[in-house]
């Protein structure tokens, strides 16, 4: 699946250097098809993930925020996604209330041997982000405001 | 005897030994409270204590290092002594709490709503009713219609951390059901609703600031990243994205350690109800972690720890 049907989005990925990414680079050297719309910035570890990572990349415009480390016991420094996990969850359940849609961020495991699995992954996740379209703007939103308020 | 008289009794018995006493005394009018310094004895004169007192005299614990102080905590403001000696940011040693049970206090943005506050001449409440004489007008208003928000759903009207208490304990009148259930409304509007009513919410900030300024537990001073140029977390253009961002840096720093005392949102001048965030977050915290902040001044916080198998939490298997 080169470019999904119609425009590309724009979808950030924090990834570990120590699985994620590894297993990101082993589906590229297996060349399993991937979408094209996720853009990687790589972390030392999960632990280094700032929630407010996330929302800036959704406030700033990004139309979908991927989070993805080692799995749970296996993580290169022994603990970081441990408290990645609780930070990461915490963020998920607060977005609700911020006006911000949760399904535009997502968290999860892959280790650097699962390239099939980061394909299924980044597939699932894309999918997910095409149908929710792109991220509502903010001005948009202002300006439609500002005409409720004027007429 | 009155609750005033007995707390300016304790006061007046603690005050040789502190440096000073934080309290309330009336402010420009009958409807304001304003926080002020007991020195001397000469000085509890002045003060008073009735459902005008808002402020969360706490916040100012963390700028009287090295003094010896005492400070007057309702239920609410207990929590946030709790939550800063939990954090190592007070010595306890230091501080005499001066403890008062509190029936909930009266939010200015609503009583501004009500009547016109112009010119007030008298203010009195009681258990139930706001009487209230302003502009040669006298008014009776239903209390509960008045109370700040949080004090309508307040779980802990009795402080929880206290030296020397003031007045008979009191029953809660609330629970962690009805505290949740404005935010849970919100939550079912559906997403482009909630988005743009905080559009519209972040486009009235005025990026004051005073809502972390007045926080109890905003206590980086110099170094918030709000602040900061390096690292740029929010520029200094005044558009909405950068007003919303700065609003869930304020939350998110916040998470299970926010005592909900409502100052950000009392302190607000636009009125924005920034205390959602919070609140969300504290419940999102209980639910997951089943941890309450400012309670327990031994207990571990959430994300200062972890479990290597989480019961709560479902990672949604991909």
């Amino acid at each position: 699946m080169p470019v999904m049907d119609g425009r590309e989005l724009r979808i950030v990925g924090f990834l570990c250097n120590w699985c994620s990414y590894g297993g990101a680079d082993t589906a590229g050297v297996a060349r399993f098809d991937q979408p094209t719309d996720l853009r990687v910035v790589r972390l030392p570890c999960t632990g280094r993930m700032d929630p407010l990572f996330v929302v800036k990349a959704l406030l700033s415009g990004a139309d979908g925020v991927l989070v993805s480390g080692c799995h749970p016991r296996d993580c290169h420094y022994s603990e970081g996604n441990f408290y990645a996990r609780r930070r990461l969850e915490v963020l998920k359940q607060f977005l609700p209330v911020t006006g911000i849609d949760p399904e535009r961020f997502e968290y999860t495991w892959v280790s650097a041997s699962e390239g099939q699995k980061w394909q299924e992954v980044v597939t699932k996740f894309t999918e997910r982000i095409h149908r929710l379209g792109p991220s509502p703007a903010i001005a948009d939103a202002a300006e439609k405001l500002k005409a409720a308020n004027l007429g | 005897m009155s609750k005033l008289d007995t707390l300016k009794e304790q006061i007046q018995e603690a005050l040789p030994d502190l440096d000073f006493v934080v309290a309330w005394e009336r402010g420009f009018d009958p409807a304001h409270a304003t926080p002020y310094h007991i020195k001397e004895e000469a000085d509890l004169d002045r003060m008073v204590l009735d459902a005008t007192c808002a402020h969360n005299l706490a916040s100012f614990l963390t700028g009287f290092k090295g003094k010896k102080v005492g400070v007057v905590v309702k239920g609410c403001d207990s929590r946030t002594v709790v939550q800063l000696m939990q954090e190592k940011l007070i010595d306890r040693e230091a501080v005499t709490v001066f403890g008062v049970p509190c029936r909930g206090v009266l939010d200015k943005a609503k009583l501004r709503r009500a009547v016109d506050l112009s010119r007030v001449e008298s203010l009195e409440a009681d258990e139930t009713t706001v009487r209230l004489s302003a502009n040669g007008e006298e008014q009776e208003l239903p209390r509960e219609e008045l109370v700040a928000d949080k004090c309508i759903t307040c779980r802990y009207p009795n402080p929880l951390e206290f030296d020397h208490m003031a007045g008979k304990p009191l029953e809660p009148v609330g629970d962690e059901a009805t505290q949740c259930a404005r935010i849970e409304a919100f939550e079912e509007k559906p997403v482009q609703e909630r988005f743009e009513f905080w559009v519209g919410e972040m486009d009235r900030c005025i990026r004051c600031y005073a809502c972390r300024n007045a926080c109890p537990l905003c206590v980086c001073r110099d170094h918030c990243i709000g602040d900061s140029r390096d690292p740029h977390w929010v520029s200094q253009e005044t558009d909405i994205r950068n007003k919303w961002m700065f609003q869930l840096i304020h939350a998110s720093h916040l998470a299970g350690r926010c005592t909900e005392c409502g100052e950000c949102e009392r302190a607000c001048p636009m009125d924005i109800p920034v205390l959602m965030f919070k609140k969300k977050l504290s419940s999102a915290v209980k639910e997951l972690f089943n941890y309450e902040s400012g309670v327990d001044p031994a207990a571990i916080p959430p994300l200062f720890t972890f479990q290597i198998d989480e019961e709560t939490i479902n990672e949604r298997g991909w």
